[in-house]
């Protein structure tokens, strides 16, 4: 089982989670033709070693989640809100605690 | 072997007696005692044969490692079968079974087997009876039909196969520091680690702490007692009884706790077993090492044991194994056990395989009258069902040649030590190999996961102690605690070195010398599978079955890839070692299922109507996790009776339905529409405010996802339902959709599907009953409330609702919701009013009959295959807009005319039915995967007859006047059907429209 520290609920098992995808697929323009949508959709790379992964923390803050994952060890190095104002506002809170 | 009780010492209680029971005989044995010390107390000697060739096999091991005293305990529903003996606690009224014989251990007439056991070699089930191939096909015909019978000979114990009287149970825990092993080595870490502050939890598979030390003479006993007392006093955690079986990613461990396999009977108040997931940030293994056997002619035979298992019987369960004993080491770990077993009277004599033997050990047998011979081995043991003596060999420069035979009733082996390094192997570490101790070692493993004792090859007790004291403060130091950390001892401790010895054989001498005991593999099955080209250790080990069975390896893989080793030519570590996983000890399916089981399977979903329901008639059935009305049987009615009076009643008057199950979700913000629009196929952007509209949502790559309606209620508000089957999906890709793709939408989505409670109102009379049950009946009109439009009011008393003239019955319906701490005040107004004008209540069976005849699609229907196209809705894809799965919906396959498209179904003969799941085939052509398929099927009110929906190749129109067949090759029956138009009930939908 992997461990997952979800930025907004602590270190979590992971099976409170959904994996979702590759987080470094940017989906073309709704109205892209099918060979954009074709290579975003079924179009992977089969990685050895660190990857970007979205997962969903379904069964608690219900966040995605952009996880950096070594698939070759499970060795999580980072753990990031996907949406950017709530990275954003994680870094924040972080750095005050830190100040005080 | 001549085994009895000693007057005094070892670690049970005299004044204890437990009586239990084997195979039926009456026996005795001490609190303190495992099944297997008790009997060896006893002078039982075979208890059980083994797998293949149902020779006789008695105790080999004290531990976890045992491969001969395998025995069921218990009996009917409690019975449960290969249980090693010597784990087993002793307890009041146990009753023991031998195995695999008939008509008992000591007679058995499967041992026939073995005069022919030069054709049972490795592979030989599957050469012989693999049969000619012209008349069982592929080949495998033959041996299935043989391995039914091929399966009674051969085997282990036998499971019941009533349920599991016992309960079980599931418990979490957390910890700075896992240690595994309650031996001087865990011991010492786990004292060290909490000593700097860390929160402890150590975990021992015995039911006593001590590991070796418990084998030891009672002089030990007061380290022992200081060590436990060390770490009680520092705040270890300690579980006993406790086997660490897996050992997981990121610090995950899991953990069986026999709570309750040395109680006897059932208890009301614990579980039997419970199962533990501990999550931990770093962890020591001080698992110890388990002792190797030596290939050579007849070692299974009861009376030979390990050498370790002769000294802990005698230290710790006060028994003498035996009154002449030899002793054939290769190592200097049994010369002590030699002397104190001399000590406690028995004539002991020591052979050694080394050509040197170092003065401080002969100095050891110094005083005594054991002999010593050195260059001397095993060769071949003597006695059918038990030891009578042993031939051994002497080395000389050709190799083994024969020595001579002295008589004995007990041989105890010591071929070398293999640390426990398996819990290591299931995190993906290979071992290596330590030429020097001759035996696989843990790798360097990262900062979390540390061995500490004889797991590392570390020899003698008091390195062993500085070794768990070096790795518990090594560890403290990772965790941000500072501590002294002493210099880690190094892999070894014996003052001689090792001699591997794997096989001893003369040149010229046929013998059965195990390998793998528990399987019957042979040394002769490895080099068989070498020869027929079985060379990588992967297949070695599934062809010979070498380590698969219940002990996963730990007696035989050393000798297992030696053997392989010599046969290729090759160094042990060029062959490579096999992959250990988990569990380390059998696990009982029970203990993973913990209470997870009949009701508490999988959680279960109620509506707040739900007593309601019941009280009204209800029979239930799931939906998914929900539990949903099926039907509301009236007097004797059963459930097609019930169903189509429903059906009926809702077309002539009006029928209320519990839908609460339907996903809902709220919507808002000022980009809610604009997402709405890129989510759904159909165009939003222009819904009006006060107006609902049913949707399609695409997957990306163009598969229907779902449908639902959408209600509109302000210019930033929307309430939105799904299907009860996709509500959790639609919820994760509307979450996914705003926090990963489009991060610019201001739009926030929240699952309200427990808030509000839901139910259909349906049928020619559901506005005059709906408008009853409001406080402002005007709202209703068909003015006010025309076909799709929404609206929030109360119902008489005041209760907040939201309504929308919405079918799915197809006829004049709405779907009314209340927060769900009202829906049983809104069933109990619906219904007051419903009666009164003679409906009646409906469930899932009668809302699916009214769907399918009206060809409305559901779960069934969207199933992650069909395209919007192919359910018939086509015209809902706008051409003038773009949303998610537009592009990817218009692939060449996905948009073929011959692809299958929804259709409905009647039978030729209108008195026949069919069922869903059923293959549609061509009329002449009933074989193969067909041209498409049946996904539901009713008895229509409506139309009097049977009719079902299904996909059929090119649609209804392809196969005008054409008859299909419904093939049901399961149930035989092949029906005539003709494929019409899905829409089989009021195609124009004038009735919604009233």
């Amino acid at each position: 089982m992997l461990r997952i520290a979800c930025p907004f609920c602590g270190l979590r098992d992971h099976s409170e989670f959904a994996y979702g995808g590759d987080a470094t697929v940017v989906y073309p323009a709704l109205d892209a033709g099918e060979d954009a949508w074709h290579d975003a959709v079924f179009m992977r790379e089969n990685v050895r070693g660190v990857q970007l992964e979205t997962w969903h923390h379904v069964n608690g803050c219900r966040m995605w989640l952009i996880v950096e994952r070594d698939t070759l060890t499970h060795e999580i190095v980072s753990v990031r809100p996907a949406h950017p104002e709530w990275a954003n506002a994680i870094t924040t809170e972080t750095s005050l605690k830190g100040d005080t | 072997m001549k085994s009895r009780r000693l007057e005094q010492g070892g670690r049970i209680d005299r004044t204890k007696p437990i009586g239990f029971a084997w195979d039926g005989k009456s026996l005795n044995g001490y609190q303190g005692d495992t099944l297997a010390s008790a009997l060896m107390a006893s002078g039982q000697q075979i208890l059980g044969r083994s797998f293949k060739y149902h020779r006789p096999r008695g105790i080999m091991s004290a531990g976890v490692e045992e491969s001969g005293a395998l025995v069921t305990i218990g009996k009917d529903s409690g019975a449960e079968p290969n249980i090693k003996a010597t784990t087993q606690e002793l307890f009041e009224g146990l009753e023991g079974f031998g195995q695999n014989a008939w008509p008992s251990v000591r007679y058995d007439l499967g041992a026939f087997n073995s005069l022919f056991s030069r054709f049972f070699a490795a592979g030989f089930y599957y050469k012989t009876f693999m049969g000619p191939k012209a008349l069982f096909g592929r080949g495998t015909g033959f041996w299935m039909f043989c391995e039914r019978l091929i399966r009674q000979a051969a085997g282990m114990g036998k499971a019941s196969r009533e349920p599991d009287p016992d309960c079980y149970d599931h418990a979490h825990a957390h910890c700075d520091v896992l240690v595994v092993g309650g031996g001087p080595a865990g011991l010492s870490a786990a004292t060290t680690a909490a000593r700097a502050g860390l929160d402890v939890l150590l975990v021992e598979q015995d039911f006593e702490l001590g590991g070796d030390l418990l084998n030891q003479p009672e002089s030990a006993n007061r380290q022992r007692k200081k060590l436990i007392a060390d770490a009680q006093g520092q705040g270890v955690r300690v579980m006993t009884r406790t086997t660490a079986f897996g050992l997981y990613d990121h610090g995950v461990a899991g953990l069986v706790e026999r709570v309750g396999d040395h109680l006897p009977g059932i208890s009301q108040n614990l579980p039997r077993q419970r199962f533990w997931i501990v999550r931990s940030s770093h962890i020591i293994l001080a698992t110890g090492a388990i002792e190797r056997q030596i290939a050579f002619g007849n070692n299974d035979r009861p009376g030979v044991m390990t050498a370790s298992a002769g000294r802990s019987y005698l230290n710790r369960f006060g028994i003498l194994p035996g009154e002449r004993i030899v002793i054939a080491t290769n190592n200097d770990s049994a010369y002590q056990t030699a002397t104190e077993l001399e000590d406690a009277g028995a004539v002991v004599s020591l052979i050694d395989a080394r050509e040197n033997v170092d003065s401080e050990l002969i100095g050891l047998l110094g005083g005594s009258n054991i002999s010593l011979r050195i260059r001397a081995a095993p060769l071949s043991v003597k006695g059918m069902r038990c030891i009578k003596a042993l031939e051994y060999t002497t080395a000389t420069s050709q190799g083994w040649e024969h020595g001579g035979v002295e008589d004995c009733d007990l041989l105890l082996v010591s071929g070398g030590w293999s640390p426990v390094v398996n819990l290591l192997s299931h995190l993906g570490y290979k071992p290596v190999w330590n030429r020097e101790q001759a035996c696989f070692v843990a790798p360097e493993t990262d900062s979390t996961v540390f061995m500490a004792g004889s797991s590392a090859a570390i020899w003698n007790h008091e390195d062993c102690l500085i070794s768990g004291q070096s790795v518990g403060a090594g560890v403290s130091k990772l965790l941000g605690c500072s501590v002294r950390q002493k210099k880690a001892p190094k892999a070894g401790g014996w003052v001689g070195p090792i001699k591997p010895v794997y096989e001893v054989a003369v040149k010229g001498r046929q013998l059965k010398s195990l390998v793998d005991p528990q399987h019957d593999v042979t040394t002769d099955d490895i080099r068989l599978a070498h020869r027929e080209g079985f060379v990588s250790v992967e297949h070695l080990k599934r062809y010979t079955t070498l380590g698969m069975a219940t002990d996963g390896g730990k007696v035989g893989n050393v000798i297992g890839l030696a053997l392989m080793a010599e046969a290729l030519g090759k160094d042990i570590p060029d062959v490579g070692t096999t992959t250990f996983r988990p569990p380390y000890t059998p696990v009982s399916i029970g203990a993973l299922r913990g209470r997870n089981v009949g009701e508490h399977f999988r959680p279960l979903r109620r509506t707040p109507m739900h007593d309601w329901n019941l009280e009204h008639g209800a029979t239930m059935t799931m939906a998914g996790l929900w539990h949903r009305p099926w039907y509301f049987a009236q007097q004797d009615e059963g459930i097609e009776q019930a169903y189509i009076r429903e059906a009926a009643t809702v077309r002539e008057t009006v029928g209320l339905c519990d839908v609460t199950s339907l996903g809902k979700i709220a919507i808002q913000g000022p980009d809610a529409t604009e997402f709405l629009n890129r989510v759904y196929t159909n165009p939003f952007a222009k819904l009006p405010i006060g107006k609902a509209r049913y949707g399609i949502m695409l997957r990306d790559d163009g598969i229907v996802m779902d449908d639902g309606t959408t209600w509109r209620f302000s210019e930033t508000e929307y309430f939105m339902t799904t299907t009860t089957a996709h509500a959790a999906k639609v919820m994760a890709w509307l979450e996914e959709l705003l926090q990963t793709r489009w991060q610019d939408l201001k739009v926030h989505v929240a699952s309200v599907s427990e808030q509000w409670a839901g139910c259909a109102v349906a049928g020619p009379k559901s506005r005059e009953v709906l408008m009853a049950s409001l406080d402002n009946e005007d709202v209703l009109s068909n003015e006010n409330l025309p076909f799709m439009g929404v609206v929030e009011t109360q119902m008489v008393g005041g209760i907040p609702c939201r309504i929308a003239r919405i079918s799915f019955s197809g006829e004049l319906a709405y779907e009314v919701y209340v927060p769900s701490d009202y829906g049983v005040s809104m069933m109990g107004l619906l219904w007051g009013q419903a009666k009164i004008v003679g409906g009646c209540l409906y469930g899932l069976e009668a809302l699916g009959a009214l769907r399918i005849e009206k060809g409305h699609v559901t779960g069934a229907e969207l199933d992650g295959r069909v395209t919007i196209e192919d359910a018939g809705l086509g015209k809902m894809a706008s051409p003038n807009k773009s949303y998610i799965g537009k592009s990817l919906k218009n692939r060449p396959e996905l948009v073929r005319e011959d692809r299958p498209r929804l259709v409905g179904i009647k039978p030729k003969d209108r008195s026949k039915t069919f069922h869903a799941g059923a293959i549609l085939c061509k009329q002449d052509q009933v074989s193969g995967m067909g041209e498409g398929w049946v996904t539901a099927v009713t008895h229509s009110p409506a139309l009097g007859h049977w009719i079902g929906l299904g996909f059929i190749a090119g649609g209804h129109e392809a196969w005008k006047d054409t008859t299909a067949i419904v093939a049901d090759p399961l149930r035989k029956e092949d029906v005539a059907v003709e494929i019409v138009s899905p829409h089989m009930f009021d195609p124009t939908g004038e009735r919604m429209h009233v």
